[in-house]
């Protein structure tokens, strides 16, 4: 029970040191440190939309950048083409490319995972990789859209209300879409299917015997999970305003993947607190030196030597006791 | 197109393949036997280039520098499994990916603060700087051929070893049932300390044959890595035959799809476009070549019997 | 996380007030991955010359805040970023590679700083992205190989094939080749660049060799350079297809070649548009003292960037503030701040009009690997965008 009420409590004091803070530095003239927090909250929605598949559904994807990629680039090719060949006003407004962005992750992530889910543990980490990078590749080979060099974004999304070009705006708005990311993903978890889901995980075999259609649920949770990183990304856009393949690279599919085992899987401010910690020393110690992956590398393996179940397990672990 | 252009592609390819296999077999084994996964593999790759590199100029002899470095990979595999690998064989494959990728990221800096950003150009002896001549228009250079040879001696050797030796004995039981090799008495601390030493030094010797050619450079391992998985899956885990057949089809297609896809593309598509699409297609080439193997048979081509 | 927030807004605040009279340059390069070792070289050519500067520009003190773009456009941008936002930059310089500018170059003028390349120059930004606060203290990407082209026309070689990575600047580099070159070209390979970049050639050289074109044209900066180098004279084409190469053979891979005992290398030509035996009083000093300091020969990288840090500490010193903008831009425009390279003027986009050189790879005095001017290729040359730039 203690522990329950100990990670409420970091869950809370998270979040609102995330709502207050970051619109604190901007406000006193510190417009580097928003943006740091939209960067981190951004990434949160991904986190947190992986840590449902990877954490509660125990299907580890190694692939999860390429949904933020495509995401970014349902964005990014609407308001290329807006620009350099004017087609119509629909093409920069977000009530168009958002839509575009989950759409497409979502059938990315159900043709994919009619394949993907087919395979088990580390070959089920390769394919997902193997899709991701065909993503990649696929994104390089396209000179229309800058290949290797990447797109940059002239024009934010157009939105109802919100202007994306106010950096408060925008930080509001993804601080708000984690938020409601993190809610869904409890609701999902707590609901019959969720409840399904992570059965799953423990035993397939039992689950299957019970006469639930395991394939399909994860299927499902695949497509939502791939659908929110698409929404992620759609946001990442529009932040960064600079697309380039690099963001759907293996390496980002793992960084996102530590995030969510350093803050610790399948608890609901795991992945967000990961994302924080890893985004906040990744700024701190590359400020001190151009070696900072030396005692970067250093801290992950002291996490996964002597912290297991993440940061969240560390912080919620009770005096004395083990856990 | 002509035949001469041909071969030499197919030896270009083979030799690709060869080197792949020296990583991923290291890989295979370890994964298959310890049931580790070890990202950190790419960076022992690099050492073994590195510390060839120094060696070489150290002794003003390439092929000294090799035998040097060889045992000393091997006891830098034996740390890693001593201190990173061995606390971490009763966790999940995540604390593993966590664990190897935390010590890339240190791997590659430490070799960043001794042997500095540049790299390293490795100056081979003046016989195996040249070329071998064997046709009218098939010229070769003769270090490439080396590293054919050496690849299919250091194969043909693992064969051998894992075939007919006791260790060999022991490593196929390791794979297919470790528990069992435990409760006959064998020391399994042992055998997977030595089958990590032997890993690192298959990766070291395709680190060390590559630099002549490549230079050593940081972050060399982290471009091979991930075709060493791709490797390793597709061959099936734990499988050294499937380890090297994948390696060599992997190897062939990628250098292939580099010679000849722009031709191929130039049927269909402008030159400029046909100029920047092949080599990105031909890099996603081995990665369609994965899903398919994988949506076909789950378990890639050639997984072993029993876990 | 608390702490943490605490301890970088006081680290901010400290940062913000303890420089009033001063000029902030902020400077973007590589320092991590293997391509570093170009980003040292840009560093250490800047350092250089703040300290023949004394550390000022007129009044003001010189602060120089570096920042690495990790070999990555994404990264490059984001190092921008804090550079513009956080430590308050009034100029944003380096960017060794093409596609790291072009994702930065909005960060910074929109902010209204000024932006001053010391080594990419994509045709985006000589042309239609041109803009008044940026200009380029090296050349546009195309021109060098223009260079080569003329040159391969005047020694007579009638059919070429040509190799170059697979991004902004790799793409200029060829059409700058073409432009100029007048035979055919016989085939084209574009290979995968960035951290993880394609090494081994051995497929590419093979398919250049049974091309039969006469001349192999080759741009493989940084730590491609030796790879390439070493394998091309391992396939033993050095006879076959002789190689015509920019921004590959220089003083970054030179000491490597040499220590390697590379012998083959001395005598390759390239074009360029600095040399360390220019003959002018900024040049001698630079190179004397940058060997002195340093222990090798200063690249073409540092030359830019150690124009770059002057250009601007000059501009600063003659308006005597960092906020007057028309006149540091007037100043800067005038370009007569004493260039290692010489005299040259700007063109409409912002880019010089200078001229190129031939030089040849010698062994010095010492026995040292460098390169010495063999002809001058082109005189006062102006890159084929300025057209498109709306600036005049």
């Amino acid at each position: 029970m203690t522990k329950m009420t100990r990670r409420g409590w970091i869950t809370v004091i998270v979040m609102a040191l995330l709502a207050v803070l970051p619109p604190v530095f901007y406000l006193t003239g510190h417009a580097f440190y928003l943006d740091l927090a939209t960067r981190l909250s951004i990434l949160g929605i991904a986190t947190v939309s992986l840590n449902l598949v990877l954490g509660y559904g125990g299907m580890v994807s190694f692939g999860h950048a390429a949904f933020v990629g495509l995401g970014a680039y349902a964005v990014g090719i609407p308001a290329y083409h807006w620009l350099y060949y004017s087609t119509g006003d629909w093409a920069v407004s977000g009530l168009a490319q958002i839509p575009l962005a989950v759409g497409i992750t979502a059938l990315f992530a159900l043709l994919t995972g009619l394949v993907c889910l087919r395979t088990r543990g580390v070959y089920f980490i390769m394919i997902t990789m193997a899709f991701a990078q065909m993503v990649y590749y696929l994104i390089v080979s396209i000179e229309e859209y800058g290949g290797d060099d990447g797109l940059v974004i002239d024009t934010r999304s157009e939105l109802p209300l919100i202007n994306l070009d106010d950096p408060l705006h925008l930080y509001g708005l993804a601080y708000v879409s984690l938020v409601v990311a993190m809610l869904l993903v409890r609701m999902i978890v707590n609901s019959r299917f969720g409840m399904v889901l992570q059965g799953a995980k423990g035993n397939e075999e039992r689950m299957i015997t019970l006469g639930f259609n395991v394939y399909a649920y994860r299927l499902v949770a695949y497509v939502i999970s791939g659908a929110m990183c698409g929404y992620a990304g759609a946001l990442l856009g529009n932040f960064t305003t600079f697309i380039s393949p690099e963001m759907m690279d293996w390496s980002r599919s793992g960084e996102l993947m530590f995030m969510v085992i350093l803050g610790g899987t399948a608890t609901t401010i795991g992945p967000v607190l990961g994302a924080v910690v890893f985004i906040v020393i990744e700024e701190v110690l590359s400020s001190f030196t151009i070696y900072w992956h030396l005692p970067f590398g250093l801290m992950l393996m002291a996490v996964v030597l002597f912290a297991r179940g993440g940061l969240t397990g560390l912080l919620s672990r009770t005096k004395g006791g083990k856990e | 197109m002509d035949l001469s252009l041909l071969i030499i592609q197919l030896l270009n390819g083979l030799q690709l393949g060869l080197l792949l296999f020296l990583v991923a077999s290291g890989l295979t084994l370890v994964f298959g036997i310890l049931d580790f996964v070890n990202l950190a593999h790419g960076s022992l790759y690099m050492l073994g280039a590195f510390i060839c590199a120094s060696l070489t100029f150290l002794f003003g002899n390439f092929l000294w520098a090799v035998l040097v470095a060889l045992p000393i990979t091997g006891v830098i595999g034996y740390l890693v499994e001593r201190f990173v690998a061995r606390p971490l064989y009763t966790r999940d494959h995540l604390d593993h990916v966590l664990g190897t990728f935390g010590l890339i990221l240190v791997l590659d800096t430490l070799a960043h603060l001794i042997w500095g950003p540049a790299g390293i150009a490795v100056p081979l002896p003046a016989w195996l700087d040249g070329q071998l001549q064997l046709g009218e228009t098939l010229v070769i250079p003769t270090f490439r051929l080396l590293i054919i040879g050496a690849g299919l001696a250091a194969a043909a050797g693992l064969f051998w070893l894992v075939n007919y030796t006791k260790l060999g004995m022991l490593i196929r039981a390791g794979a297919s049932n470790r528990t069992m090799v435990s409760a006959l008495g064998v020391d399994i601390e042992m055998l997977f300390a030595l089958v990590f030493a032997l890993g690192a030094m298959l990766a070291g010797l395709a680190g060390m044959l590559v630099a002549p050619i490549t230079e050593a450079s940081i972050g060399m391992g982290n471009n091979i890595i991930i075709t060493a998985f791709v490797v390793i899956i597709v061959g099936g885990i734990g499988s050294m035959k499937g380890a090297f057949i994948a390696a060599l089809l992997i190897g062939l297609i990628d250098t292939l799809g580099r010679s000849f896809l722009d031709d191929l593309f130039k049927l269909v598509m402008s030159t400029d476009a046909a100029e920047t699409s092949a080599p990105a297609v031909s890099a996603m080439l081995i990665y369609i070549i994965m899903a398919l193997v994988l949506s076909l048979r789950p378990q890639g081509l050639f997984p072993p019997r029993t876990r | 996380m608390k702490k943490l927030a605490v301890a970088a807004l006081t680290a901010s605040l400290m940062a913000s007030a303890a420089y009033a009279d001063s000029v902030k340059i902020g400077f973007v390069t590589t320092l991590t991955t293997g391509a570093a070792i170009i980003g040292k070289d840009m560093q250490n050519a800047a350092n250089l010359a703040v300290e023949h500067l004394g550390g000022k520009a007129g009044d003001l003190d010189i602060e120089l805040i570096f920042a690495d773009d990790g070999f990555a456009p994404e990264t490059g941008k984001q190092a921008t970023d804090k550079l513009v936002k956080q430590d308050n930059v009034d100029f944003v310089t380096g960017y060794i590679w093409s596609h790291v500018l072009l994702a930065s170059r909005k960060s910074v003028l929109d902010a209204d700083k000024f932006l001053i390349s010391a080594n990419a120059g994509p045709s985006q930004i000589a042309g239609k992205l041109c803009d008044e606060d940026f200009f380029s203290t090296s050349w546009q990407n195309d021109q060098t190989p223009m260079a080569m082209g003329e040159v391969l026309n005047q020694q007579g070689v009638k059919s070429l094939y040509i190799m170059a990575p697979n991004y902004a600047a790799g793409k200029n580099m060829v059409t700058g080749v073409e432009s100029t070159f007048k035979g055919e070209i016989l085939g084209k390979d574009l290979t995968k660049w960035g951290a993880d970049a394609q090494l081994d050639f051995s497929a590419e050289l093979a398919k250049a060799k049974a091309s039969g074109a006469e001349g192999l044209f080759v741009f493989y900066p940084g730590a491609a350079a030796g790879a390439f180098t070493k394998q091309y004279h391992q396939a033993g084409l050095k006879d076959e297809i002789p190689l015509y190469s920019v921004f590959t053979v220089d003083a970054i891979s030179l000491p490597k070649l040499q220590a390697a005992d590379f012998q083959s290398v001395l005598g390759s030509r390239i074009t360029q548009a600095w040399d360390p035996s220019l003959d002018n009083a900024a040049n001698k000093k630079f190179v004397a003292d940058f060997k002195a300091k340093y222990g090798s020969y200063p690249s073409f990288y540092a030359a830019q960037s150690y124009d770059a840090i002057n250009m601007i500490a000059d501009a600063v010193a003659k308006v005597g503030n960092t906020t007057d903008r028309d006149a540091l831009r007037a100043a800067m425009k005038a370009a007569d701040y004493g260039s290692v390279r010489g005299d040259y003027s700007y063109g409409n986009n912002n880019f010089p009009i200078q001229n190129f050189y031939l030089r040849e790879v010698v062994a010095d005095a010492d026995g040292n690997w460098t390169t010495q001017v063999v002809q001058t290729v082109f005189e006062n040359h102006q890159d084929s965008y300025a057209k498109d730039c709306k600036l005049n």
